[in-house]
């Protein structure tokens, strides 16, 4: 079972800008977790920190019991070693042929015979699709093998903690599923700690357990994947379907009034919702986790993971209590004493959820459409939507609000 | 860093200085880390020395005549003709021959070597090492400075005897002075502790060419114009920290070994 990495109060500048502050954060021990953010919002940075090669000004990293930001460079060698790291581009040795840059760690760190090192390498490389080509070196080969050659030797110590940086960058859509499945396969082999970063939608909806998200130098939020996947929060629904409209700027940040002058005319278009964004971006609500390949052992996490968020379900917001939920079978719910369709039954735990009106609809704009001029016409759809849309403006954020007012 | 940023002037230039003698420093240390890179340290040997032997014979033989042939005016102005061997020995061993080494170990090998980290920082491949558990100093660093440490001292000693020989051929074949009274006097003014201080000179000089090389490709700027910068300011710092160093040495040098009375 891997490691778990508690981060805690932790913050990073370079001179007078900050990058991110007060980033606090657990990995769940042997669970997939997914870091989320717009380009240039301290997500290598973040990853770098992790590891030991950038130091935080404040805060704690603490990994087996040692804050890896104060502890002596000994130490962190040591620390260092639970670590496998994927970097963005491979960062393979461009003197050394791939079979050497993968038996690297091992000659270094083991005392294993020839033979047996081959054996190892040879089987991770099997592992990542890189058979027959050991004798090539990195400036030969793809960007997309080069990125697997370079998991091939972030896994060749059989780390406990795995951190990706962006995974997907530079892969055409079919291989970044296959190495999504991979990912979630090495989950369910080795059950190690898995932090991915990426900007990825359609990896941060189907591989993590776990999805936290950077922006405006702070950390959006972090917490079971229903959280941020079910989440109103508007830079998080603006970031999920991958639109312009919202906080999100090209550059950055946006100026508040034009981000709620541009949702309030989405709004009016009626026309979000549409899948097909960037990225994987579009589309709402929650679609299944993959699924380790047939044949493999089962991910011990998901079970862990069931027990671990139905401990915190009372904390989460209503929207991601519902999710959870259902995502239960029949018998999950039993045992844990929660039931479906919450709003009927009202069990102890949803009374929480019941005082925040009905659960929205995974197109939450629909709730202001009887706003606009044709929807009068279809008076049935109307009458339908009328009481689903009475609780919706007091959940409404300020900044939404004064956009409408315009 | 974790350490507070000061912002008084002159702080940044302080913090790089600091940090070169820290990279110094960790270097010594991991001198006597094994396992010893042997492989490593053979190939860096064999590339410095293959990119610096040609420019420093060449460089050497008209140092060597410049030398010869201004001294051999000057003495025959005074009437001492006897001892140009004596003095422009003593000048290349003692100056020439070590700073020309350095420059071209700064220059070929230096600026090899602060491209070559600099271009595998950028790369991340020396995060990844680190994060491998494998220190990026004694695996890269260490060889590399001992390689120009080993070939600076080899070379210095080429240079002597290349700058010598051509002094020798300016002076006695172009200006007709005497060979026999050439060679004689080369051990009128020189002694034994000149060739010492030169060959300990050239190690030193090796040794500051090797690490600012290192410390400057492992701290490059971003992207490859950094890299770019990074090996253009990595030989003028050298230069002119060898300058500075070759003053502070023979200063020291002539105070603690007396001249040789005539």
């Amino acid at each position: 079972m891997g490691v778990e990495v508690v981060v805690d109060g932790l913050s990073k500048s370079f001179g007078k800008q900050t990058i991110w502050r007060d980033v606090t954060l657990t990995l769940p021990p042997g669970e997939i977790s997914v870091l989320l953010g717009p380009s240039g919002t301290g997500k290598s940075v973040f990853l770098k920190s992790l590891v030991g090669l950038l130091k935080p000004e404040h805060g704690r990293i603490v990994i087996t019991g040692t804050d890896i930001v104060r502890c002596s460079e000994h130490k962190l060698y040591d620390v260092r070693k639970l670590f496998g790291v994927l970097f963005q581009d491979g960062a393979l040795f461009g003197s050394m042929n791939l079979f050497d840059n993968i038996a690297f760690p091992l000659r270094e760190h083991t005392k294993k015979g020839e033979a047996e090192i081959r054996r190892i390498v040879l089987e991770k490389m099997e592992m990542v699709g890189l058979i027959g080509a050991e004798k090539k070196l990195p400036g030969e080969i793809s960007g997309g093998m080069r990125k697997r050659a370079g998991l091939a030797r972030a896994l060749v110590l059989d780390p406990e903690i795995i951190l990706f940086d962006e995974p997907d960058s530079g892969l055409d859509p079919v291989r970044v599923a296959y190495l999504n499945q991979l990912i979630v396969d090495l989950n369910a082999q080795i059950d190690a700690t898995f932090l991915i970063v990426t900007h990825d939608i359609g990896t941060a909806r189907t591989v993590p357990d776990n999805i936290g998200m950077l922006f405006r130098r702070e950390l959006v939020m972090f917490g079971p994947r229903e959280v941020l996947l079910t989440s109103t929060e508007p830079v998080v629904e603006q970031f999920l379907m991958g639109r312009r409209e919202g906080p999100i700027g090209m550059s950055e940040e946006k100026d508040a009034g034009q981000a709620a002058a541009e949702l309030a005319a989405l709004r009016a278009g009626g026309s979000s919702g549409t899948l097909g964004g960037p990225k994987g971006g579009g589309g709402t609500g929650i679609v299944p986790q993959l699924e380790p390949t047939p044949g493999l052992p089962i991910r011990r996490a998901v079970e862990r993971r069931k027990d671990r968020v139905m401990q915190i379900l009372h904390t989460l917001p209503p929207t991601a209590q519902d999710a959870i939920v259902n995502s239960l079978t029949r018998e999950e719910q039993q045992h844990y004493g929660v039931f479906a369709g919450a709003t009927q039954v009202q069990p102890p735990v949803q009374t929480a959820t019941a005082n925040h009106g009905p659960r929205p609809t995974p197109y939450p704009r629909t709730a202001d459409l009887p706003q606009t001029e044709w929807q009068p016409q279809s008076g049935a759809l109307t009458a339908d939507d009328a009481p689903a849309a009475a609780p919706e403006p007091g959940r409404k954020r300020g900044w939404l609000r004064r956009g409408g007012e315009k | 860093m974790t350490a507070p940023t000061a912002n008084f002037p002159g702080a940044g230039a302080l913090r790089e200085t600091g940090r070169l003698f820290a990279l110094g420093l960790d270097t010594t240390r991991m001198v006597f880390r094994r396992p010893f890179q042997l492989r490593e340290f053979i190939q860096q040997c064999w590339f410095i020395a293959s990119v610096t032997i040609l420019p420093t014979a060449l460089v050497s033989i008209p140092f060597g005549a410049v030398i010869a042939l201004q001294l051999g005016s000057l003495t025959r102005q005074i009437g001492a003709q006897s001892f140009t061997g004596a003095a422009s020995v003593l000048a290349i061993i003692q100056q020439a021959s070590p700073i020309v080494t350095a420059l071209l170990i700064a220059g070929a090998g230096g600026s090899a070597i602060c491209a070559d980290l600099g271009s595998r920082k950028i790369r991340d491949e020396i995060d990844a090492m680190e994060v491998l558990g494998v220190s990026p100093i004694q695996r890269l660093v260490v060889p590399r400075v001992l390689a120009s440490m080993l070939i600076s001292l080899l070379l210095n000693g080429m240079v002597s005897v290349v700058g010598v020989l051509g002094g020798y051929f300016f002076n006695v074949i172009l200006q007709g002075g005497t060979p026999g009274a050439y060679l004689a006097s080369f051990s009128a003014l020189a002694q034994l502790p000149d060739l010492w201080i030169s060959e300990i000179k050239a190690v030193i000089f090796g040794f500051l060419a090797g690490i600012v090389a290192a410390y400057r490709g492992l701290n490059p700027g971003s992207g490859p114009k950094g890299v770019g910068d990074a090996v253009n300011q990595s030989v003028v710092i050298t230069f002119l920290l060898l300058f500075f160093v070759n003053f502070v040495l023979t200063t020291i040098y002539l105070q603690l070994v007396p001249a040789k009375g005539m």
